[in-house]
């Protein structure tokens, strides 16, 4: 149930959605991109969102493209979860996907609406930063492409009216050693205590965390601790977890004490599992 | 650009063309319940949680609850109405895989995709797809076995006979 009422178009092409956006904007409208839709209308229910219109995605051939076979390979924004966790293009980013909410509504969330959703966990923005995969965006000021890492800061930094046309994974880190684990309170499905991506790259490890934080991050200061092998394994993964970015989330879920606790044991696995003598 | 947030939507519902006039903003769950009179779909939490208001689109489970009726145009919806007889009902029936019932049509949907799309499906699968929808009656015991006889019927393409069903 939506408590307000918006308009809803369906662009068949990256200009028309941005002609529509611009022309919306103008109107007072404050439409919004609409992937999967699962967070704008359970949202709204919340008076969390609101808008006058909505531009839906999905007709939009760029932002549907899967290319597994090319380098680099192609995922289009508008592709479910369940799409890309089928098709496994990206182990790690299966893995990522296929543990965000449950099986059907992975059937609807979209890949683009994780990476740019409210709702800050953002799962798979895990693996893509330490795959330093490239995303292309489209705006009214026409395509772009950059590095996820130099535009993902807590969140994507869109201007008004960009939005997430493919992500770009260069074929060399889909086949990287790599390591995903998503610790929850309980259960087998819901938001994690703590989310950790992990992958090893010419002797470095990269590693990207959600869950820990009230949004997801790689730091350049955790990961030379991690990898400053002068100094014994568990120091090294004490003063990575002394290094996180504040604020650590604590919450009913689990006590900010707890998530640190947590990700220390979740990063002693990843060490290992990449290699690395504990 | 039109401006109205009214619109006529041809939907195609259990094999049959329905029209409807409805907000653009309103949710599949709602048209199919109030609009159209489908009550056999439910809302429960109303946040993509619990299952309940599950149907299929083009043949894939996704949740009414998070879906505009708008999006549906040009797809194929099932609802627990337009199904009959399907090796999952009968399971069901036979398991006594439900109590108040109330989750029941979300998980029969849900597992009746599940029989389609994968007849060989192993546990870790079943229990994939199965965590999408929640019992508060915790019959899930009852709902596996009832899925897992279901599996095994498609599989043999014998359906459980009526006289077994009344017998319950
Ligand atoms: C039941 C449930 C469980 C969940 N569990 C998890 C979880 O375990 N882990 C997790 O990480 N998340 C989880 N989420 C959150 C979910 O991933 C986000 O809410 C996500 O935004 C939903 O994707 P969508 O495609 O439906 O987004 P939409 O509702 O379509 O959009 C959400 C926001 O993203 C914007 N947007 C969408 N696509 C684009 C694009 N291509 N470019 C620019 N902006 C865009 C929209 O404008 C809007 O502001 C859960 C959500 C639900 C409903
Ligand atoms: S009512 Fe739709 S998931 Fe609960
Ligand atoms: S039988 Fe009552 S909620 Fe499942």
């Amino acid at each position: 149930m939506v408590p307000f009422e918006f308009a809803y178009y369906r662009p068949q092409s990256i200009a028309e959605a941005v002609a529509m956006f611009i022309e919306l904007e103008q109107k007072g409208k404050r439409p919004l991109y609409y992937g999967g839709g699962t967070e704008i209308i359970t949202l709204s229910r919340l008076g969390l969102v609101s808008t006058a219109a909505v531009i839906d995605m999905k007709a939009i051939p760029e932002c549907r493209v899967l290319d597994a076979d090319s380098d680099p390979l192609v995922l289009g924004a508008a592709l479910s979860l369940t799409e890309l966790v089928e098709a496994n293009p990206f182990p790690l980013l299966t893995k990522a996907a296929k543990e965000v909410a449950d099986r059907t509504a992975r059937n609807q969330i979209t890949l683009g609406g994780n990476l740019c959703g409210q709702i800050f966990y953002r799962e798979t923005a895990l693996a893509l930063l330490v795959a330093e995969a490239d995303i292309v965006i489209a705006g009214p000021n026409g395509v772009r492409q950059s590095r996820i890492n130099d535009l993902f800061h807590q969140h994507l930094q869109l201007s008004r009216g960009e939005f997430v046309v493919q992500i770009k994974v260069r074929r060399f880190a889909v086949e990287l050693p790599h390591f995903h684990h998503k610790r929850r309170k309980q259960g087998e499905i819901g938001y994690p205590l703590v989310t950790i991506a992990a992958l090893k790259k010419d002797e470095t490890i990269h590693a990207a965390f959600s869950g820990v934080c009230p949004f997801p991050f790689r730091s350049a200061k955790v990961e030379a601790h991690l990898n400053d092998r002068r100094r014994p394994a568990t120091e090294r993964i004490q003063a990575a977890v002394n290094a996180f970015p504040r604020p650590i989330l604590h919450d009913i879920e689990g006590s900010a004490d707890y998530r640190l606790f947590v990700a220390a044991q979740l990063l002693e696995d990843a060490l290992r599992e990449l290699g690395e003598t504990i | 650009m039109e401006e109205t947030t009214k619109c006529e939507l041809v939907l195609h519902i259990n094999g049959e063309q329905r029209t409807v006039i409805t907000r653009q903003a309103e949710t599949l769950l709602f048209v199919l319940r109030d609009e159209l009179g489908l009550t056999g779909t439910k809302p429960g939490c109303l946040n993509g949680d619990c299952g309940a208001c599950t149907v299929l689109v083009n043949g894939t489970p996704i949740k009414s609850c998070m879906m505009l009726a708008i999006e549906t145009v040009g797809k194929e919806i099932t609802t627990i109405e337009g199904l009959r007889d399907t090796p999952i009902q009968h399971a069901f029936v036979r398991h006594f895989a439900f109590q108040c019932g109330y989750c029941t049509p979300g998980f029969i949907m849900n597992i009746h995709a599940l029989i389609e799309q994968h007849p060989n499906a192993d546990q870790s699968t079943i229990q994939e797809w199965l965590q999408s929808n929640i019992c508060r009656c915790t019959s899930y015991q009852e709902i596996e076995a009832a899925v897992k006889e279901a599996l095994q019927a498609k599989k043999t393409d014998i359906q459980p006979s009526h006289n077994r069903i009344s017998r319950v």
